[in-house]
C-alpha cells in the first residue's frame, strides 16, 4: 500500500470577527498520495484556501485552527518544533497564488529571490552553486535568457512571466507537495495554457504532489486525479476525477456540472443552481445546500449529513444516500 | 439566443444580408495617447480600423485576451469614448457626426452592463434609486406611482423582489447586484446593449442565471446584445455569431458554431484548443497548442499580421504586409494571409 503524504482529518477552522466566529473550514478530511494531483473546487469562500493554508501553517489572527489533525509525511504537524515547520513551509511543502506580487518582492531582482528560497532549504550554499540552480530552475519553468532575466526586477516581467519566476522560486526548495491557489485565474486562457502544461511537465519531471485550487472545472478535469467539492467549509463530495464527472452524486456537484453550456444543447437554457450563495455567518442547521437544493427533505433541515460511500468508492455527504431517508418527506424549494 | 434564432442567422450571404443591420461600424478607430517621459507621446491603438455590423435581434460575441480592445470597442460603439476616426451608423444615423447635445435619444436606445457588479453601482443609492434615477433622465414615468410600479415590474422581471427596492447594493450578493445592473439598463427600454463580462466577476454556480435572465430579457423586449466575454464556453451558448479580437483588429469574424467547428485563423485555432474542456476524457487526451509569448504591446505592435510574433505559421509576407480582412463564403471574414490554406 502507497503511503499517504498528507492526511487531513476533521480539520477545522474559524475566523473570530467582530460580526461572530466565522467557520470557514467545518470537519474536513482526506488524504493525498505522493505524486497526485488533487484539484479543490467549490464557490468563492467555501474554504478552499482556508484549508489548503493551514497545511503550512498560514493561518493567523483572527483566524485559528480549533479542532483536527493535519499529518504531513507521516509528521503530524501541530506537534513538530519550530525548525521542522520551517522546513515544511516553504521547502517541502511549497505554495503559489493567484497574484505572483503576493510572493513577489518589488524591490528585490528575481535573481535575489530565487537565492532566498535557495537560501532557506539549503542553508550555506555558495554563491556560484546558487547562480547554476537558479538558471537552471529559471530553464525549467520556460523563461528565456534566464541570466539577464535574473538580474530584472517583477515589473520588468509580464503577468505570464511573474507566473512563471513565482513557480521558480517555488521549486527551489524541491517540495513534496506544491499548492496551487487558483494560479492561472488571472491569466489569459493562451497563458493559462502555457502555466497549465508548465505545471504538468514539472510534476512528471519532479514526482511532487499538486493541490490544484480552481472554480473552473475546466480546469480541474484536465489536470486533477482526484476531486474534492466544498461547499460551506465541508466537503461535499470526493472521488476520482472520472467519478466526479462522469457519475456526480451530491445535488452540488450535479447542479454545478449541469450548468455548464454544453454545446450539444445549444439554444436551450442553461439549468442554473437556484439560490444564493451561503452567508457563512448565518450557517444552516442542517445541511449548508439545503435552501438551494432541490432534493432537500425534512431530515436535511435539521441535521447535518454523514458521509456515505457510495458503489464506485466516492464520498458523498448528503441524506440522499442514508437508507433511512427515503422514508422523509421532500421539502420544496422554490427560489 | 434560442434555437429559433440560431437558425434565422444562418450564415450564408444571402440570408445575413437579408436581416436588418441595427449597428454599422465602419473603419472605427480608437486610439489613445499616452505621455512618454521626455514629453513624447505615444498613441495606443486600442482599436484599429474596424469594421463590421450587428444585426438586429442577434447577440454578437466578442472574444480576445486581455487588452486586445473589446472593452474600447464597446465603449466607442456607445460614443461613451470619442472615436478617434471612423463611423458607427446606429439605425441609419451616423452617431459619432452627433453633436453631444444631440446624443440623449441615442443614449437611451443603447445601454451597457458592466462586468463588475460591485463598482458599477452607486452604495450610496437605494437599488429603487437607482432603477428610478434611469427612469428619470429620459422621463420615463408619467407620475410618482407610475415610478414606483415601473420599478416594481422591472426589479419583478429580473427575479428580484418588491422588498429589495429599499436596500442598498452593499446587502446584495454578487448575482444580485449584477441583477440590478441590468434592471437599471432595461429600464429606459433600450434597443441595443453591450454586455461587458456580464458573469465574468461571479460564482459559477451563479453564472447561469444570470445569462438565462440575460436572455430572457432579449426575448421579450427584442434586444441586441454585443456580448464580450473571454469565456469561450459562454459565448458558445450565447452568441449568434462571434469576433474575435487580437491588438485592436478583429481577426476572424464568423456565425458562433462555424466558429467552434472551422476556425481559419491561427490564432483562433489556439484560442479554442486553450479553453479547459470539463469532461475529463476529452480534456486529458487533447492536444493543445500552445502559443509561444504573450500579446505585445499595443504602443508597439509588429509590422504587417499583428499575430506574427506568435504564429506557428508566419512567413515573411506577414511582417510586410497586413492582411486583409476578407470574406472566405458564408459570411466568415478572416484577417489571414493564409486563410483557408493552413
Ligand atoms: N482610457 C485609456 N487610456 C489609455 N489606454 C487605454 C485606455 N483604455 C484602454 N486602454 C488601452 O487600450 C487597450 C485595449 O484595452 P481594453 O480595455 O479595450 O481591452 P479589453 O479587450 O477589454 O481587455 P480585458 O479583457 O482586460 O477587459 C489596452 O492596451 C489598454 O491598456
Ligand atoms: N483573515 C480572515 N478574516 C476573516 N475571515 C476570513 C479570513 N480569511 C478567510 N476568511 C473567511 O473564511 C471563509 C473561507 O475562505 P477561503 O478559504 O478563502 O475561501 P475560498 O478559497 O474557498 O474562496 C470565507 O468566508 C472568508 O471570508
Ligand atoms: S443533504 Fe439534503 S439538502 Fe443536503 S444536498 Fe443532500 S438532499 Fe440536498
Ligand atoms: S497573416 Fe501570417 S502571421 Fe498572420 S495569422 Fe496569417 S499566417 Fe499567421
Ligand atoms: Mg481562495
Ligand atoms: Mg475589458
Amino acid at each position: 500500500m502507497i503511503k499517504e503524504l498528507l492526511k487531513i482529518n476533521d480539520l477545522k477552522v474559524s475566523f473570530f470577527t467582530p460580526a461572530g466566529e466565522v467557520k470557514a473550514v467545518n470537519g474536513v478530511s482526506y488524504s493525498l498520495e505522493p505524486g497526485k494531483v488533487l484539484g479543490i473546487v467549490g464557490e468563492s469562500g467555501s474554504g478552499k484556501s482556508v484549508s489548503s493554508y493551514s497545511i503550512m501553517g498560514l493561518i493567523d489572527k483572527p483566524g485559528k485552527i480549533v479542532g483536527g489533525s493535519i499529518v504531513f509525511d507521516g509528521k503530524d504537524v501541530s506537534t513538530m518544533t519550530k525548525a521542522q515547520r520551517q522546513n515544511l513551509a516553504g521547502n517541502e511543502v511549497a505554495m503559489i497564488f493567484q497574484d505572483p506580487m503576493t510572493c513577489l518582492n518589488p524591490v528585490f531582482t528575481i535573481g535575489n529571490q530565487i537565492a532566498e528560497s535557495l537560501i532557506h532549504k539549503y542553508g550555506k550554499i555558495s554563491k556560484e552553486e546558487i547562480k547554476k540552480r537558479s538558471i537552471e530552475l529559471m530553464a525549467l519553468v520556460g523563461i528565456n535568457e534566464p541570466e539577464k532575466r535574473l538580474s530584472q526586477y517583477p515589473h520588468e516581467f509580464s503577468g505570464g512571466m511573474r507566473q512563471r519566476a513565482m513557480i521558480a522560486m517555488a521549486l527551489a526548495g524541491s517540495p513534496k507537495l506544491l499548492i496551487a491557489d487558483e494560479p492561472t485565474t488571472a491569466l489569459d486562457v493562451t497563458i493559462q495554457a502555457q502555466i497549465l502544461e508548465l505545471l504538468k511537465d514539472i510534476q512528471k519531471k519532479t514526482g511532487m504532489a499538486i493541490i490544484l485550487i480552481t472554480h473552473d472545472l475546466g480546469i480541474v478535469a484536465d489536470m486533477a486525479d482526484d476531486v474534492i467539492v466544498m461547499y460551506g467549509g465541508k466537503i461535499v463530495e470526493q472521488g476520482s476525477v472520472y467519478n466526479i464527472f462522469n457519475a456526480p452524486q451530491h445535488p452540488y456537484t450535479k447542479g454545478l456540472i449541469r450548468s455548464l453550456p454544453d454545446l450539444s444543447k445549444k439554444g436551450e437554457k442553461l439549468i442554473p443552481i437556484q439560490g444564493n450563495p451561503i452567508d457563512l455567518l448565518n450557517l444552516p442547521q442542517g445541511c449548508a445546500f439545503a435552501p438551494r437544493c432541490e432534493n432537500c427533505m425534512k431530515v436535511c433541515i435539521k441535521h447535518m449529513p454523514e458521509e456515505y460511500l457510495t458503489a464506485d468508492g466516492h464520498r458523498v455527504s448528503c441524506w440522499l444516500y442514508d437508507s433511512r431517508a427515503n422514508n422523509s418527506t421532500e421539502v420544496k424549494n422554490n427560489d | 439566443m434560442t434555437n429559433n434564432k440560431s437558425k434565422n442567422f444562418p450564415s450564408g450571404n444571402t440570408s445575413a444580408q437579408k436581416q436588418d443591420v441595427l449597428v454599422e461600424v465602419k473603419n472605427l478607430k480608437q486610439y489613445f495617447s499616452i505621455r512618454k517621459s521626455l514629453g513624447k507621446t505615444n498613441s495606443i491603438k486600442a482599436v484599429d480600423n474596424v469594421s463590421f455590423k450587428i444585426y438586429k435581434g442577434e447577440t454578437l460575441g466578442l472574444v480576445g485576451e486581455s487588452g486586445s480592445g473589446k472593452t474600447t470597442l464597446g465603449r466607442s460603439i456607445l460614443r461613451i469614448y470619442e472615436p478617434t476616426s471612423g463611423q458607427v451608423v446606429f439605425s441609419g444615423i451616423d452617431i459619432t457626426k452627433l453633436q453631444k447635445g444631440k446624443l440623449l435619444p441615442y443614449r437611451k436606445k443603447t445601454q451597457y452592463i458592466f462586468q463588475d457588479p460591485y463598482a458599477s453601482l452607486d452604495p450610496r443609492m437605494t437599488v429603487s434609486d437607482i432603477v428610478g434615477e434611469a427612469l428619470d433622465i429620459h422621463k420615463l414615468a408619467s407620475s410618482k406611482k407610475d415610478r414606483a410600479e415601473k420599478i416594481r415590474d422591472l426589479l419583478k422581471l429580473v427575479g428580484l423582489n418588491t422588498e429589495h427596492a429599499s436596500r442598498y447594493p452593499h446587502e446584495f450578493s454578487g448575482g444580485q447586484r449584477q441583477r440590478i445592473g441590468i434592471a437599471r439598463a432595461i429600464a429606459v427600454e433600450p434597443e441595443f446593449i453591450v454586455c461587458d463580462e456580464p458573469v465574468s466577476a461571479l460564482d459559477v454556480s451563479i453564472r447561469a442565471q444570470i445569462i438565462n435572465t440575460l436572455e430572457e430579457m432579449q426575448e421579450r423586449l427584442h434586444l441586441t446584445y454585443l456580448f464580450i466575454s473571454h469565456d469561450l464556453g459562454v459565448v458558445r451558448h450565447t452568441c449568434d455569431r462571434v469576433g474575435v479580437m487580437y491588438l485592436g483588429h478583429i481577426v476572424e469574424l464568423v456565425e458562433a458554431e462555424e466558429l467552434y467547428k472551422n476556425p481559419l485563423h491561427p490564432y483562433t485555432q489556439a484560442l479554442l484548443t486553450a479553453i479547459p474542456e470539463p469532461d475529463p476524457e476529452v480534456a486529458k487526451k487533447r492536444n493543445r497548442i500552445i502559443l509561444k509569448g504573450e500579446i505585445p504591446s499595443p504602443v508597439n505592435p509588429p509590422s504587417g499580421c499583428k499575430f506574427r510574433t506568435r504564429c506557428p505559421y508566419a512567413k515573411d509576407v506577414c511582417e510586410k504586409e497586413v492582411p486583409e480582412f476578407k470574406e472566405y463564403g458564408n459570411g466568415h471574414y478572416v484577417a489571414c494571409h493564409f486563410a483557408g490554406k493552413l
